[in-house]
């Protein structure tokens, strides 16, 4: 027969198990209200650090186009559209592309290739963002001026609207490198969001579209994207997240000036840019680093929109 | 009673013809054919943007190398400087970066897989937690400015921890919880059938089960921030000198690839593309490692 244990011990042991309990669940619950405490106060700080530049110029920053730190008058429209702009060109650029790799990698690809060619998209979103903006400086940059912009120039010359959009001198910088650059860093989020999204869609649907004799292309168009379609601009937007707020890549290659053009070969500023090569100009307390942190302020707003809306998407298909 | 079975009717329609319907099958084999041929250019162009990336980094890189890169500090340009500081205050601020943002992020993901579930609150810290999993990462060093820079009278080693850490924590939170959830009830009803507390369950059983998993999370994490720029630019700055005292700014790889690849001097610009092989090697060859870990366990 066992060795009972004497009551006082066993219930003592249970009471230190129940204090264990107390502080465990304590420190879980405390550090999620901790993350819940760390997003207000960011937003906070951005917002208070910001408030001398939106008392000053009120909402008149928003749609300001001056930044000028001689006679202090900073406004947030040029960076602003600088940041829409190469995202948006960014995306128009990579969704093919990305969209191209995750049908390979799903309905294409012999099973032996799917892995390494996936593992090695996923490694191109492992790269720091400064070695693309190194990349884009110096092997982008001299291919932009040399090969790619004068061509284009000449080609669109006259031709209403595009002559705009598309004019010199090409130095090789400017929002379209940009983008171009922005493409490459969102490629293989999309990619691998679309891989997964594409993966959940149920195998007998695709197997009955085959079995009537669909071709691939027609499976991916007709039963594929439609049953995706939601979770895809989920993905989509998940890229224009990544791409609104990136920064080292974008400083190398903008080409930091404070006008709006149409010309996409001319030099520019996004939110990121601005902040990270305006700031070491920019002493504590003064009305230009106010204005930095109100433009970070509006950065956060404009991507915690993006994000908000692509979770909502994905969430139904990918648990994210 | 008789059932009768109708046929449908088959509808008369130009594919009746067999040439046509030869050459409506030929269009859409020929849609295919180039569709998927614009696929693999795609995949092509991927891989191709992966080479160029890696090829011209060794190219530039490996020219550069040599061992006084690795033993002397950052020097005025044209004296034959190394990357010494940068090196060690890369280690220095990603390890201690990850050791402050690893037990936070695990603590909230034990909270979410484990307490919270799908309670009000818990919705609310995975939201945040993914917002802050993307959010721009320059917003982050702001943030930190503001809190431990400005009021505090100047850059820091340790700011740069902390915002790296800010980086480090949504990552392993993701990983946690979603490790956690993988573990079978079974395991835990056994572990309590035995009369163990519940935070004796997580951390002997769920965490052991888990160990894996939460290891390639955090090995992932230190990827991230090792090649992190953006936040340091507002938090430790980058020295020139030799320091790896906390409270003054300090060096790091990829500040300084940001210092020395803009600037007019050869010998920087060299010494950048050395710092920017040394970290890009790093950062895939953590990321291999973690992977090959995740794949034997899955």
């Amino acid at each position: 027969m066992q060795q009972a244990v004497p009551a006082a011990t066993l219930s003592s042991s249970r009471r230190r198990g129940n204090v264990g309990d107390a502080i465990f669940a304590g420190l879980a619950v405390a550090s999620g209200v901790f993350v819940l405490l760390l997003l207000g106060s960011l937003i906070l700080s951005l917002f208070i650090g910001g408030l001398p530049a939106f008392s000053a110029f009120g909402f008149g920053f928003l749609w300001s186009s001056t930044w000028d730190p001689v006679k202090q008058v900073f406004g947030a429209a040029v960076s602003v559209y600088g940041t829409v702009i190469t995202s948006v060109l960014a995306l128009i650029l990579a969704v093919p592309l990305a969209f191209g790799i995750a049908f390979f990698l799903t309905e294409l690809a012999p099973n032996w290739m799917r892995r390494p060619i996936g593992t090695a998209i996923e490694l191109l979103a492992a790269i720091p963002s400064i070695i693309y903006g190194m990349w884009g400086f110096f092997v982008i940059v001299p291919l932009m001026s040399q090969y790619i912009q004068p061509p284009l120039i000449d080609a669109f010359d006259g031709i209403p609207l595009l002559q705009d959009l598309f004019s010199g001198p090409p130095f090789g910088t400017g929002i379209f490198t940009a983008a171009l650059i922005l493409a490459v860093m969102v490629i293989p989020f999309i990619a691998a969001t679309m891989r997964d999204v594409f993966e959940t869609v149920p195998p007998v649907y695709k197997e009955s579209a085959y079995g009537v004799g669909c071709t691939t292309w027609e499976v991916m168009r007709s039963i594929v994207l439609p049953y995706t379609r939601v979770s895809v601009v989920g993905g989509i937007m998940l890229g224009l997240g990544r791409a609104l707020g990136e920064t080292m890549a974008v400083t190398f290659v903008i080409g930091n000036a404070n006008h709006i053009s149409p010309n996409l070969f001319a030099a520019g500023n996004t939110i990121a840019s601005l902040v990270a090569l305006e700031f070491p100009e920019s002493p504590a307390g003064s009305l230009k680093l106010a204005s930095l942190l109100a433009l970070g302020f509006i950065l956060f707003v404009i991507s915690f929109i993006v994000l908000a809306v692509s979770r909502a998407l994905l969430r139904p298909k990918l648990k994210v | 009673m008789s059932t009768t079975a109708t046929l449908p009717q088959v509808i008369p329609g130009p594919a009746k013809d067999p040439a046509i319907a030869r050459s409506l099958g030929r269009r859409r084999s020929h849609a295919n054919t180039i569709v998927k041929c614009l696929c693999i250019l795609a995949t092509v162009i991927g891989l191709l943007l992966l080479a160029s990336i890696l090829a011209t980094l060794l190219w530039r890189g490996a020219a550069g190398l040599s061992a006084s890169v690795f033993t002397q500090v950052t020097k005025p340009p044209g004296s034959n400087g190394g990357l010494l500081n940068p090196i060690v205050g890369t280690i220095i601020q990603t390890v201690l970066g990850t050791m402050i943002g690893t037990p936070i992020g695990l603590l909230v993901g034990t909270y979410l897989a484990e307490y919270g579930r799908d309670s009000a609150l818990s919705n609310a810290v995975r939201f945040v937690s993914d917002v802050l999993l993307s959010a721009p990462s320059i917003l982050i060093g702001l943030f930190i400015y503001e809190l431990l820079v400005q009021p505090f009278g100047g850059f820091s080693g340790f700011a740069g921890c902390v915002a790296l850490a800010v980086i480090v924590i949504p990552i392993v939170v993701r990983t946690t919880e979603d490790m956690l959830r993988l573990i079978p009830a079974g395991l835990r009803e056994a572990a309590i059938g035995l009369g163990a507390p519940k935070w004796k369950v997580i951390v002997m059983i769920c965490y052991r089960a888990a160990l894996d998993g939460i290891a390639t999370g955090v090995l992932l994490a230190v990827a991230r921030i090792a090649g992190e720029t953006a936040p340091l630019l507002f938090t430790s700055l980058g020295n020139l000198n030799w320091s790896i005292s906390l409270a003054r700014p300090m060096a790091s790889l990829p500040v300084t690839i940001y210092q020395y690849a803009g600037s007019a001097f050869d010998d920087w610009v060299q010494l950048a593309w050395v710092a920017a092989l040394l970290i890009t090697l790093g950062v895939l060859a953590i990321n291999i490692v973690a992977r090959v870990a995740l794949r034997r366990k899955a």
